[in-house]
């Protein structure tokens, strides 16, 4: 039926472009839509043990975006593996794309989250070398080309499993890192995970978070992600992934022109939980008021 | 989206929200609502079920910041959108109840009175309000309660024997929650507080909302956000 809509993800297909994105989707949307109508679903982002996140505040709104601060709060590779990844393997076989995202602050601790999930179903990996909200690993690993070269290429040496890179927009130079991803055999990557960004309490006259900093995303960071993922499709082969303040779509399209193959769906599915789905019939209506077979024809384009 | 019958301000900033439709919900839930169709701002804003039947269901908030601001100039017949139920209830109770409410907190205490009324093993409803300046509804709950008492400008927690009761069900400020845990005294009183956190999705999602617990990290708004009140640690 969604067959205009079918994406190849290097080896993968996926049955529509639409993935939901890391931290800001679970199984239970499914009280608002039938989730196998989903290209992909992102875990949350896991480590090899339990993390009780960041404390204070975690959540504040800036105009048309959100800074957040949770901290990785997860309960561990081996919880998440016993208790929801038999959640997700459900949807799997209805043809949901299952994605993982490990993140770590040693490179010893990405090296055996991804181990633990390389004996199982899952899709794809997606090395999380972004997170801007914990303090040591999570984004140092993502902000040099030498680290992280270095990250990639060992967990490379573990794993079988697609593996995609998800790149920090805070890098000083993208393009440059995910070049050097590709090189070292991923084979697809992902961006932008969360903006690094500030918001202060002029009462107390404290940061709003106890971290200082937060990651900032939604509709506010969407046209610099958008040239961020142009720029990085000039100058790789493997597949992109887009991401960031894709709420409808018109944002999802444009991705898609700018070069993506698939698309993550963050912040939107908190304005309206049936956004993956809404984008989803978007997209579809839009190929076919343009007369457009598939979405090869307008990848890229620019 | 759904159609809204009245949205009408009654004390200074306090308004009653009813929405035309047939929701679902159980006393202590809540809707996540949106009363603005642009992406700013970004978050709906968490409330409990106020009242609810085949045609509509309402709410009771206060005026606080952007989006209640927004929120309080909606008309009759204007569009509004509302995601839920959301949340883990009050549970079942029996025997002598007391419901607490301070301020605004009074909102998810009505839908409780009315399930708890329709359930024999329920004795007596007792509730509980206290506001800081005008009395506010009080001739709904008192068509819902077996006693009424209403307290203007001091400590409600004060007036309520909190052992003499079989449950106790809270919400309101912290301070009256805290006060209400600490009269417990004997294994007797099982109390419920809904709590308030800031919300990020409403359905468990993505994290923000966790409160500290002594069993724990729990998610406000999807293990929650009535909790047992023994299990909460305040600020
Ligand atoms: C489960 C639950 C049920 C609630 N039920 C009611 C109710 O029935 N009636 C009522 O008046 N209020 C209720 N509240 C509080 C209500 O959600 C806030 O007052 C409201 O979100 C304030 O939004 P604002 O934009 O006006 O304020 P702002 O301060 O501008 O909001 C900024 C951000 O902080 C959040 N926020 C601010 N205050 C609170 C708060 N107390 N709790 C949670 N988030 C907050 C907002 O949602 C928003 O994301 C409830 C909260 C929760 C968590
Ligand atoms: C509350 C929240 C939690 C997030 N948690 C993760 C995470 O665990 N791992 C990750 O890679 N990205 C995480 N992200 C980033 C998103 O996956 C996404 O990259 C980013 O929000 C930009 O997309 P958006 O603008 O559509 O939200 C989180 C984002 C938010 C808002
Ligand atoms: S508000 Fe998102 S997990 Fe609770």
């Amino acid at each position: 039926m969604n067959n205009m809509l079918q994406v190849q993800f290097g080896n993968i297909t996926f049955q529509n472009p639409v993935i939901a994105a890391s931290g800001t989707f679970s199984p239970d949307f499914e009280q608002h839509f039938d989730l196998s109508r989903l290209g992909g679903i992102c875990s949350k982002g896991l480590t090899l043990y339990p993390r009780a996140g960041n404390k204070g505040i975690r959540i504040w709104e800036t105009a048309s975006g959100i800074m957040n601060s949770v901290g990785l709060e997860n309960k561990g590779v081996d919880l998440f593996i016993q208790q929801d990844l038999p959640i997700l393997k459900k949807l799997k076989d209805k043809g949901v794309r299952i994605i993982i995202n490990v993140s770590g602050s040693t490179e010893e601790e990405y090296l055996r989250a991804v181990e633990l999930f390389s004996k199982e179903e899952v899709d794809i990996i997606e090395l999380n070398i972004s997170c801007p909200n914990i303090k040591g690993g999570g984004m140092l690993f993502g902000m040099t080309s030498y680290a992280a070269r270095e990250l990639v290429r060992q967990v490379r040496k573990i794993t079988s499993l697609p593996l995609v890179i998800k790149l920090t927009p805070n890098a000083d130079n993208i393009v440059k890192i995910a070049q050097c991803c590709e090189e070292e055999g991923a084979d697809g990557l992902s961006l932008v995970n969360t903006f690094n960004a500030m918001a202060i309490d002029v009462k107390k006259r404290k940061p709003a978070f106890n971290n200082v900093y937060a990651g900032l995303s939604g509709p506010a960071i969407k046209p610099i992600a958008l040239r961020m993922v142009h720029e990085v499709c000039q100058k790789v082969k493997i597949p992109v992934i887009g991401i960031g303040g894709i709420t409808n779509g018109r944002d999802a399209l444009e991705f898609v022109m700018a070069g993506a193959t698939c698309l993550q769906v963050g912040t939107a599915n908190f304005m309206n939980p049936f956004s993956c789905a809404r984008i989803i019939e978007d997209i579809e209506n839009f190929l076919r008021e343009e007369g457009i077979e598939s979405l090869e024809e307008i990848r890229g384009i620019l | 989206m759904a159609k809204i019958i009245f949205n009408r301000e009654i004390d200074k900033n306090i308004y009653y929200l009813k929405i035309a439709g047939n929701y679902q919900g159980l006393m202590g839930q809540f809707y996540m609502l949106r009363g603005w169709t642009t992406c700013h701002p970004v978050l709906g804003r968490p409330f409990s079920i106020f009242d609810l039947d085949e045609q509509a269901i309402s709410f009771i908030y206060r005026v606080i910041g952007e989006g209640t601001q927004l929120l309080s100039r909606l008309r009759k017949d204007d569009e509004i959108e509302l995601y839920g139920p959301y949340g883990r209830g009050f549970p079942q109770a029996k025997g002598k109840i007391a419901l607490v409410g301070g301020g605004v907190g009074l909102a998810p205490l009505y839908l409780a009175a009315r399930e708890l009324r329709k359930q024999r093993s329920v004795e007596a409803i007792h509730t509980y309000l206290g506001f800081q300046e005008n009395a506010i509804l009080i001739d709904l709950f008192d068509k819902v309660s077996h006693r009424l008492a209403i307290d203007i400008g001091g400590y409600i927690s004060k007036m309520v024997d909190v052992n003499s009761y079989d449950y106790v069900f809270a919400c309101g400020p912290e301070e009256m929650m805290k006060a209400i845990v600490e009269q417990k005294k004997s294994e007797r009183p099982h109390i419920f507080l809904s709590l308030e956190k800031r919300m990020g999705c409403g359905i468990g999602a993505c994290l923000s909302c966790t409160c500290q617990t002594s069993s724990g990290n729990k998610l406000t708004c999807k293990e929650g956000p009535v909790f047992p009140g023994e299990e909460i640690y305040f600020e």
